[in-house]
């Protein structure tokens, strides 16, 4: 069924994705439901030559001309504070050790490169997937000897932006294969579940309408590839936690807890279904 | 979770805006032209929406720009005076519009002359709040 | 003490125009929002920012809660000697913050 809704990304197992496409009609006209599908693989498959909404596209493709334009000039994307701030936290030393980030991994821009792209990524030591933020919590901890910073702080959002920075322009590369795997297909099982008062699964819109709008604006297909990100609707700066658990109070469902086990999963299906996608972070999104 | 609501009076009206533009002009005759404001007719996030105001004068006889937003609870924008070392009449940023609306701005040059532009804009609500 | 990014080139030419970009990280609180209390938020601002180069005035702003969170502002200065853009914010409690940056004339 995949191959008839394009919006899906290929690979995706589209089973249990009951509603994600319009109902067809009833069994009693089979002559016209067949024609239905005719006129709809007809009209789907013109839509992609024409490159129309089927391939995997970064929200970016989604976004009004003002606001790609606020994303493309760094001296205007207000992301870019966090950015300065990450840079200057990253040379600060800090906590009972007394060591900066540089202190072990040199110079950010260097040592950095490439390095969101992979994440989340599991780790063998803790037997499950971590995110880049977590990594960069873990490394304060251990390796720093310095308190966490809290959840959608100032600071570790400019830490994370800062080292996101440096995979800007190059595909995402998640991995899920090996022992990561369990994690991704409860992670998948996550994003095609229904839920909320609303009983809407991410992917019923992330998938099966995406291009189309819910009030004035375009459904995306819900990749992660510029987080953080500076959100107007925030007037900030902030997580892929932070955006999914509003999805999820947008389905009036109980968000998942913030850095929890079923975010994590969930993460890492979303990075993985964005690969190829280009790394944009700090992105601009409405 | 913050709720957009207001406690004060909900909107400015084109007359109070009229009558703010009144006490700017003063005696002298306000002209269409020269002014050229610059904003998108569809806004997709009335939080942040990207503007530009500049006159058609050397910088040097641009007394101030006024920007005015008709539909904003509180209306003035932004005001702008420019010195010697200006390079050119002309600023760019991004403000903050709560609904569809009439956007003015006024420029007064040094020779008395006052003139406006003004653009009708149509601002969608997002819909995922928060 | 807010964040403050400034954008100029790094050489400009003597008498020619040149842009000064910058972001100032501050939630200009409208004092239009309410808390999830029903509280009104009070107004938070940056009302004011005058910008100079080697004394001299460039422009100055008067800014009102209709300037976005996180305010961007791009104008042009131009210059005849190389010196020091300085820029002033004043917010609603009467801070004055300044910011500067060195210009280089060729």
């Amino acid at each position: 069924m995949a191959g008839l809704d394009p919006a899906i990304p290929p690979g995706t197992d589209t089973a249990g994705m009951a509603g994600s496409r319009p109902a067809m009609t009833d069994g009693g006209r089979a002559g016209g439901a067949f024609l239905t599908r005719l006129v709809l693989a007809a009209t789907l498959t013109l839509l992609a030559s024409i490159g129309w909404a089927a391939e995997k596209h970064s929200g970016y493709d989604d976004a009004g001309p003002e606001t790609r334009a606020m994303q493309d000039d760094d001296a205007s994307n207000p992301g870019f504070l966090w950015v300065q701030q990450g840079e200057a936290l990253w040379s600060e030393r800090i906590g009972a050790a007394g060591r900066s980030c540089a202190d072990c991994h040199g110079a950010g821009h260097v040592a950095m490169r490439g390095v969101a792209t992979r994440y989340p990524q599991y780790d063998a030591r803790l037997g499950r997937p971590v995110t880049l933020t977590q990594r960069i919590e873990q490394c304060r901890i251990e390796r720093q000897a310095a308190p966490p910073l809290p959840p959608e702080s100032d600071a570790l959002l400019g830490l994370a932006a800062y080292v996101g920075l440096q995979s800007r322009g190059m595909p995402v590369q998640v991995e899920i294969d090996g022992p990561g795997q369990s994690f991704f297909d409860s992670g998948k099982a996550l994003y095609t579940a229904r839920q909320g008062q609303l009983n809407l699964s991410c992917s019923q819109c992330h998938d099966g309408l995406a291009g189309q709008r819910l009030g004035g604006s375009v459904i995306p297909q819900g990749h992660p590839n510029g987080y953080p990100e500076y959100r107007l609707e925030w007037q900030g700066m902030g997580s892929l936690d932070r955006r999914i658990r509003n999805c999820m109070a947008g389905v009036r469902a109980e968000p998942f807890a913030a850095d929890s086990e079923e975010l994590t999963n969930l993460e890492l299906y979303l990075g993985w279904r964005s690969n190829d996608l280009k790394v944009e972070t700090p992105a601009v999104r409405p | 979770m913050l709720l957009p609501l207001r406690p004060g009076p909900a909107r400015a009206t084109p007359a109070q805006v009229a009558a703010l533009i009144a006490e700017l002009v003063g005696e002298a005759e306000l002209h269409d032209g020269r002014v050229k404001l610059d904003l998108p007719v569809m806004v997709e996030n009335g939080n942040a929406v990207a503007m530009t105001v500049s006159v058609d004068a050397p910088v040097s006889q641009v007394r101030s720009i006024d920007v005015f937003a008709e539909g904003n609870p509180l209306p003035h924008v932004l005001r702008l005076q420019f010195g010697p070392r200006a390079g050119a009449a002309r600023i760019a940023t991004r403000i903050r519009l709560a609904t569809s609306q009439t956007v003015i701005a006024v420029a007064k040059l040094a020779d008395g002359s006052c003139w406006r532009d003004s653009v009708d804009l149509l601002v969608t609500l997002a819909a995922c709040i928060d | 003490m807010v964040r403050v990014l400034i954008n100029v080139p790094k050489r400009v030419k003597k008498g020619e125009a040149f842009d000064v970009k910058l972001l100032i990280s501050h939630p200009m609180e409208s004092g239009q929002r309410r808390d999830a209390m029903g509280e009104a938020i009070p107004r938070d601002i940056i009302n004011s920012f005058v910008c100079t180069y080697n004394g001299e005035e460039v422009l100055r702003a008067d800014l009102f809660p209709a300037i976005a969170a996180n305010p961007f502002l791009s104008f042009a200065a131009v210059a005849e000697e190389s010196g020091t853009l300085v820029m002033r914010f004043t917010d609603d409690h009467g801070t004055v913050q300044t910011e500067t940056v060195n210009v280089t004339v060729e």
